[in-house]
């Protein structure tokens, strides 16, 4: 599908369903909730591919997913040419070294009973690499790197800040040398002065270390700063990628027109000039997605066929994927 | 015409194990008739405390306020006993707030919530009260109104959530909305939704709105006038154009250059605000802001600046002992 020195990660027709039961005793399973619903794509390497959907479409379970911390219910991950989805015990584990992930939270993310140098060395000990006195000397390097004091090495996470824990969560995601890191919304929970030194921070490493970012958020402003190319998720489907220019500038579904619009700018002059497109209703549950395309109940365009078929994902011309029938449909492509 | 609401000097401290917390310090402004206030600033700035203090939201103990009045309708709400000032509260001055499922009762359908107030505030007899109710449910446009007015708060969206806490604050037609984040635990989708809405309604009802957020985005679409807090104290006020093209304190400044932009043309480094805000139990002498200032001089560390005026523009006021126009910037 795609030369493999260039792609690190790739994606095939993920799907995660978490299952819906009844009966305490008996539990009968009486449905799904479709959190990520057949989605793929690629991820090259020391590209950061940033993933944008609004809360519950399903962009954080794709992120555990592809790290295999859901045991997905169908599709594959490849991680350099290997599939995770068949691997299993010990050689999973070798490669989960390689993979690591940022989360949201830095309050609940972080063991309140560890001190950061327990942390930040954890990983380190599980992969069993270094011998503990070398451990402690690689924790306080990698505290340096992410702008910490080194000598924080005996302290517990609740004498730090936000930002600061953010950090800790960071250095202990670069313990093991990853070359793949997912961000799963890293700066969601900090204050806006704060936000700006922890994108600074992941730019940084990414350069140093060639490291390769998936990163979740919901702000499409800040996905537009730190990524290169840009994925948008609806309800557990992509419904189009493309190079962040692009994608920016020349969005092709309605769904990422309306998200385009919907953000505000800082700026008056901008906002008075600004035509925003607003959707009407809310997003449909997971359990029960609408037939055929899963935006076209709050769609503003859509077509009689969109309430049956499925749209195709599909590259529209210059790696610009895409996923309506609209599009298609004025671009002369079939949507059967 | 004389102001709607006037603030002077508002103080509100907490007690806490680790000593008093200066939350609000000495807080002054002015609301005007049909006027839209955004009220900017992190965690903790005293945004919300202040706002809070002024319906006398604030729990006592631990929070106290300790000096200021607040003037509306020719009365210091801070001296109203607690029947008054429950008179006020919700009816003529009403406020909605960042969680709406947290703020909303659980247990009673939306309609009795919303007409609790108009049975409260307006004697209205429980039939009037329904079709009232059911009125404001439309004007939010919220589908069904007749049916949904039977529905508990779990049965609603979020955003449908965040309507009714509108509806609700809307009912007895109050002169003040004070809006507390309401679009922040909001998809970016809904919260369009909710931006839309407010500004019909403040055209069609005309009251004034203070809209506290951090979200610098949201306010300059919305505001007539912005002012800008850091810990405790306002920093920056202006009209909402000249907040946004002729920033004057470094923290505004600093905050307009931390956010990346959608419209941005080219990839730039963004340029953070070094260090945390300032513990607000050891306040320093001088300005709040100095350890973080990239323009600071060696008065800001002994003085705190007050708010005083920009020259050659009307209503633009800054708390600052530095022309960021006029200096270079010093960069770590």
């Amino acid at each position: 599908m795609s030369d493999s020195t260039q792609t690190l990660v790739e994606v095939r027709n993920l799907k995660m369903y978490f299952p819906i039961t009844r009966g305490i005793v008996i539990q009968r399973h009486i449905g799904d909730i479709k959190a990520v619903d057949g989605i793929s794509f690629t991820i090259r390497r020391g590209e950061t591919l940033g993933l944008v959907g609004e809360s519950g479409c399903g962009k954080s379970t794709a992120g555990r997913a592809i790290l295999q911390l859901y045991r997905p219910t169908a599709g594959e991950v490849y991680f350099d040419g290997q599939n995770l989805t068949t691997m299993k015990g010990e050689s999973l584990r070798r490669m989960r070294r390689r993979m690591q992930m940022i989360f949201q939270d830095p309050y609940a993310s972080l063991n309140p009973r560890m001190t950061v140098g327990n942390i930040v060395g954890e990983p380190l000990e599980v992969h069993n690499l270094l011998s503990p006195k070398e451990r402690r000397a690689r924790v306080m390097e990698l505290l340096e790197i992410v702008g910490l004091n080194p000598y924080f090495v005996n302290r517990y996470p609740h004498e730090f800040s936000g930002g600061q824990r953010q950090r800790i969560g960071v250095a202990r995601a670069l313990a093991v040398q990853p070359e793949f890191i997912v961000c799963d919304e890293p700066i969601s929970a900090l204050d806006v002065s704060i936000q700006a030194q922890i994108i600074n921070l992941l730019e940084e490493l990414q350069e140093r270390f060639s490291l390769t970012y998936l990163f979740i958020a919901h702000d499409l402003s800040v996905v537009r700063h730190i990524s290169n190319r840009v994925a948008v998720m609806y309800l557990g489907k992509l419904v189009e990628l493309a190079d962040r220019a692009t994608l920016y500038e020349n969005p092709l579904h309605p769904y990422t027109q309306a998200l385009l619009s919907a953000v505000p700018i800082p700026d008056p002059a901008v906002e008075a000039r600004r035509k925003r497109i607003i959707l009407t209703g809310d997003v449909p549950s997971p359990a029960n997605p609408p037939k055929g395309c899963h935006f076209s109940t709050r769609c503003p365009v859509k077509l009689p066929i969109c309430d049956s078929v499925d749209p195709i994902w599909r590259d529209v011309g210059g790696d610009h994927w895409v996923a309506c029938h609209r599009v298609d449909r004025e671009l002369g492509l079939t949507s059967e | 015409m004389a102001p709607l609401l006037q603030v002077r000097g508002l103080t509100t401290i907490f007690d806490t194990q680790d000593g008093v917390v200066h939350a609000v310090n000495g807080v002054s402004f002015d609301l005007n008739e049909g006027e839209t206030l955004g009220v900017v600033g992190e965690s903790g700035c005293g945004k919300s405390v202040s706002m809070l203090s002024i319906l006398r939201l604030i729990p006592e103990p631990p929070g106290r306020i300790v000096g200021g009045e607040v003037l509306f309708e020719g009365r210091d709400l801070l001296k109203l006993d607690q029947n008054e000032i429950r008179k006020i509260r919700g009816n003529k001055i009403a406020m909605i707030f960042q969680d709406p499922m947290t703020s909303l009762n659980p247990v009673l359908t939306i309609g009795q919530q919303i007409s609790e107030a108009l049975e409260l505030h307006l004697n209205m007899t429980k039939e009037e009260a329904r079709q009232r109710t059911i009125e404001l449910l439309r004007l939010v446009h919220i589908p069904e109104a007749e049916s949904r007015v039977n529905d508990y708060p779990h049965q609603f969206s979020g955003g449908m959530r965040q309507r009714v806490m509108i509806a609700m604050a809307l009912s007895c037609n109050p002169k003040v909305l004070i809006a507390d984040e309401p679009t922040t635990a909001l998809d970016v989708t809904i919260q369009a939704q909710i931006v839309d809405l407010v500004k019909e309604l403040r055209r069609e009802l005309g009251m004034a709105i203070i809209w506290i957020t951090h979200d610098l985005g949201i306010v300059a679409g919305l505001a007539h006038r912005v002012q800008v807090m850091y810990a405790g104290y306002i920093v920056e006020r202006a009209n909402v154009h000249d907040l946004y093209a002729n920033p004057r304190h470094p923290y505004t400044l600093g905050l307009l250059r931390s956010l990346p932009r959608l419209d941005a043309r080219t990839r730039e480094k963004l340029t953070p605000i070094e260090g945390l805000p300032p513990d607000l139990i050891t306040l320093p002498l001088g300005c709040p802001f100095y350890p973080r200032c990239s323009y600071r001089v060696p008065r800001c560390l002994d003085e705190n600046p007050a708010l005083h005026a920009v020259d050659g523009q009307d209503g633009h006021e800054v708390a600052c002992w530095v022309d960021v126009t006029q200096r270079e910037e010093i960069r770590a």
